[in-house]
């Protein structure tokens, strides 16, 4: 009768030992002093981390990357903010089919759309190029971006558009002041998801990355394929790290745009 | 005094037209930078080298082919169905405990947050000859040589599952909170696991041994090779399956719902 | 050429609004004068809410024209109509504060700072909410949003307030402190409020004069003692207070009296028409103006004002705290409702009790 009881949280405990912790191992791995994949790790030491800091072949993809996704945020929250903001208002039969348009990158199998982009960019010369990666990110990224601000953009009261509107304000004076700072939180949400989109963005990158714009998962990649070692796992622990970081934000962003709503 | 009909129909104009303008440059750039390129690409299959349909009949007797595809769909349907084994018990958790909610929901996001890479990269980590489950159960003296985990289909369900676990718990967690939950809200989460199964690239071609390739491998194999006119073809089978799968199950109410949210 | 007065006049010449074949509003006439308070009122679907937006430039007319203080505005946008709006959800920014909300149209109007924060003290005081300014609209009542909401929208004094159900979602108590508080405001004022509700109460209550909508057109117009006394058809009968309805076969018509059979009796009533003698009409009568003749409760009438009389069976008979309502029942199956106080002093009848009821002339209207 006791056991059964433990039962259940010991199995819900397990499988989230089972989630957490390979992240947990390449963290651990990353401060390791042995030069092969071994765990538990010999002793404590910085030398991967030195070795990522100080090795131009792994910065400059770093630098590469975070140009990428800066760029890709950019462009995606500039485009995908636009673009709910018209969806909303469009008659059903277009809205579906904007709407699907603009998600299918979510559903479509992403080799699908790496060779297809690859197919048409080699073309255009725009393989190696971090243009190139930027306008294929922003693809990828763009429906993150959507999704959010629309989801503001529906928790919000039309009403308040028409009262700005009565009140004297012009449609571009209701815009800034009452329209835009009442999605800001999803545009920021999005944001956060178009970066973390690009930056950690893999499979495009294989094709596009030719050898003139090496991302840096990419070049993980490439070192994964010759050799293993845990230099890896120092960079892997920074992106993690980056990574929380952002989705944390964004994470704390949606709850206190809940709170300011739901008034 | 009185006009008749539609007033100033610039005003009137304007507002039908504001909503399109807005959406215009994302659906332009989305059609020039994506989705004509992979219509582009898929047009391949019935036009190299030449206008006809011998790509997609050359897959009834491409043994190549068919033994990739059903490996891709029985690793699908394995892993979805260990996701949803570990996934159920954990997204009923998260909904029934309001002490813990926090700390479970903290332990799934950050997986989830990390990039497919390196989830990848810490499975091999983990099932390497050296790594963490080879050392423990030799340390605990129950093997005698280390195993060969990495670089088997075990390996890739193992490594699938994991990465793909949070994408099973999140919408079933979201479906049972709802007041009147139903399975088919639930089902989203099993339809989106599968569905992103079907395409995965990265994990296989890490973990995964070196006989048992999946479909979107051998898409890439081929492109390396230039067989575009294949590699067209595979791609598009591979994405009318999903969208196949994801068609029939359109029907269940609450599916929509797993693509509105803000999935990653 | 603007009104005289502070209040600006409207002028609704035939607006209408069509959806495809379905007109929600099938022409409008009606004259606002300055400095009135008129309502709109009608059941949901009346078409009263889209005559205000039209009014506010969010509707635009298919056809017909609305005019402001003799301009037509119906080429233009809401934002330059420099119209008051009160919504029936508040409608206040949640992201702004009390005073910013307030502040809102001045801001818009480029009035300085100072200049700004002066007059929206001012319109704080004038909705009783003194230093609320820097509260956020979450942390109000219902009832001090709404007064917020109205503040924002007077604060650039406007010549024109519009009112879209604002206390629709009220309780009773605060809804009843609020219809005061906008008379008083009005007063206060001196501009044309056009309000719209559902609730004729209300409308009787705030009104200079009601405009009753149905189905898209106005039903009859008038100063809310003339809709209640001398309702213009049945619809308006029915839904202004409680109507009785006696159907009668005209006999004659003597001036303005129509005289006509109705369960037995010859009963007069005024009449603006002409019917022709044998035409099935509808006469009505309110409840209070019912009384039993042989009761201690008499109403006062000029000496020799005609009376109507009609012997009935009481059905029903109910205590409803002042008052008392009996359910009438006279001898053609014609039911009629009386209501009369219920003070210790008259005797309360009994079911089943055969009594003869008297009510004026006056008092009796055909529709």
């Amino acid at each position: 009768m006791t056991a059964a009881r433990f039962l259940p949280a010991t199995v819900v405990g397990l499988i989230l030992l089972f989630l957490a912790f390979p992240i947990v191992v390449v963290v651990v791995v990353s401060f390791s002093s042995a030069t092969y994949l071994t765990f538990p790790p010999p002793a404590f030491d910085l030398r991967w981390y030195s070795a990522y800091f100080g090795s131009e072949d792994w910065l400059r993809p770093t630098w590469l990357s975070l140009w990428v996704a800066a760029a890709t945020v950019v462009l995606a929250t500039l485009l995908g903010t636009l673009a709910a903001l018209g969806i909303a208002r469009l008659p059903r039969a277009l809205r579906v089919v904007a709407a699907g348009l603009i998600l299918s990158p979510l559903i479509v199998p992403v080799i699908v759309v790496a060779i297809g982009i690859y197919y048409a960019f080699s073309r255009y010369g725009l393989v190696g190029s971090p243009i190139g990666l930027v306008l294929a990110h922003t693809c990828l990224a763009v429906p993150f971006v959507v999704t959010s601000v629309s989801a503001s953009l529906a928790g919000m009261d039309p009403r308040l558009e028409q009262a700005a509107l009565s009140l004297g304000a012009t449609p571009g004076g209701t815009f800034f002041q009452v329209t835009l700072p009442l999605i800001r939180p999803g545009v920021l949400v999005g944001a956060l998801f178009a970066f973390i989109t690009s930056f950690d963005e893999l499979v495009v990158a294989l094709f596009l990355s030719g050898s003139g714009a090496v991302t840096l998962p990419r070049r993980m990649w490439d070192d994964l394929r010759f050799q293993i070692d845990p230099t890896i796992a120092a960079v892997s622990t920074l992106t993690i790290v980056l990574t929380v970081l952002l989705m944390g934000c964004a994470h704390l962003l949606r709850r206190r745009a809940e709170r300011i709503r739901t008034a | 005094m009185s006009g008749r009909d539609a007033r100033a129909p610039k005003d009137v104009a304007w507002r039908r037209a504001a909503p399109l303008l807005l959406a215009a440059p994302l659906l332009l750039f989305m059609l020039a930078f994506y989705a004509v390129p992979v219509a582009t690409m898929l047009m391949r299959s019935v036009s190299d080298p030449v206008w006809s349909l011998s790509h997609y009949a050359g897959l009834a007797d491409d043994a190549v082919f068919q033994k990739v595809f059903w490996n891709t769909l029985y690793t699908s349907v394995i892993v979805t169905l260990g996701a949803l084994l570990l996934g159920y018990p954990v997204a009923l958790a998260l909904v029934r405990t309001r002490r813990w909610a926090p700390l479970i929901l903290i332990l799934i996001l950050l997986p989830f947050w990390t990039s497919v890479l390196v989830r990848s990269y810490a499975w091999m980590v983990l099932m390497g000859r050296h790594g963490l489950i080879n050392e423990a159960l030799l340390a605990a003296g129950l093997l005698e040589r280390p195993l060969r985990i990495l670089n088997t289909p075990l390996a890739t369900q193992i490594a699938m599952i994991h990465i793909l676990l949070p994408y099973m718990i999140l919408p079933i967690a979201n479906a049972l909170r709802q007041i009147d939950p139903s399975l088919a809200r639930a089902a989203s989460g099993v339809l989106l696991v599968f569905v992103l199964a079907l395409g995965f690239y990265i994990t296989p071609a890490m973990v995964g041994g070196p006989r048992e390739i999946t479909l979107s491998m051998l898409i890439a194999q081929q492109v390396d090779q230039l067989n575009w006119g294949y590699a067209a073809t595979l791609s598009a089978v591979l994405l009318a399956t999903a969208l196949a799968i994801i068609a029939a199950c359109y029907r269940l109410p609450g599916i929509g719902n797993a693509f509105r949210m803000n999935t990653r | 050429m603007a009104g005289a007065g502070r209040g600006a006049s409207v002028s609704l010449n035939d607006p209408e609004k069509r959806y495809d074949r379905v007109a929600a509003v099938a022409g409008v006439s009606l004259d606002i004068q300055s400095g009135e308070f008129l309502t709109l009122l009608g059941p949901s679907g009346s078409g009263k809410t889209t005559t205000l937006m039209m009014i506010a430039g969010f509707e635009m007319p298919t056809a017909g024209d609305i005019a402001i203080d003799g301009k037509s505005v119906v080429a233009m946008p809401p934002y330059r109509r420099n119209i008051g709006m009160v919504f029936q959800n508040y409608a206040l920014f949640p992201h702004l504060t009390v005073a910013e909300n307030i502040g809102f149209p001045l801001k818009q109007r480029g009035v300085a700072k100072a200049e700004r924060a002066k007059l929206v003290g001012e319109a704080l005081e004038l909705v009783h909410l003194p230093g609320y300014g820097e509260r956020y609209p979450r942390q109000l009542s219902g009832g001090q949003q709404q007064r917020v909401a109205l503040a924002r929208a007077i604060v650039f004094k406007p010549r024109l307030l519009l009112m879209d159900e604002p206390l629709g979602a009220l309780d009773k108590q605060l809804r009843e402190n609020l219809q005061l508080e906008m008379r008083r405001l009005h007063a206060d004022l001196g501009i044309t409020f056009i309000y719209v509700t559902h609730d004729q109460e209300e409308a009787l209550t705030m009104s200079d004069r009601i405009a009753v909508m149905n189905e898209g057109l106005v039903a009859q117009v008038g100063r809310p003692e003339d809709l209640y006394d001398r309702p213009s058809s049945r619809f308006v009968a029915g839904f202004i207070g409680e109507s009785n309805f006696l159907p009668a076969i005209v006999r004659g018509i003597e001036d303005d009296i129509v005289v006509a059979e109705c369960a037995g009796a010859l009963l007069r009533a005024l009449c603006p028409g002409r019917p022709a003698a044998g035409d099935k009409v509808m006469l009505t009568t309110r409840p209070e103006r019912l009384r039993f003749s042989d009761g201690a409760w008499q109403l006062p009438s000029p000496s020799g004002a005609p009376q109507n009389r009609l012997s009935v069976t009481v059905t029903e008979a109910v205590f409803a705290g002042e008052r008392c309502r009996y359910m009438l029942q006279a001898n053609d199956g014609t039911a009629m409702v009386l209501k009369e106080p219920s003070s210790a002093a008259i005797r309360r009848r009994t079911v089943g009790e055969q009594a003869e009821i008297a009510w004026s002339v006056a008092d009796t209207i055909l529709v």
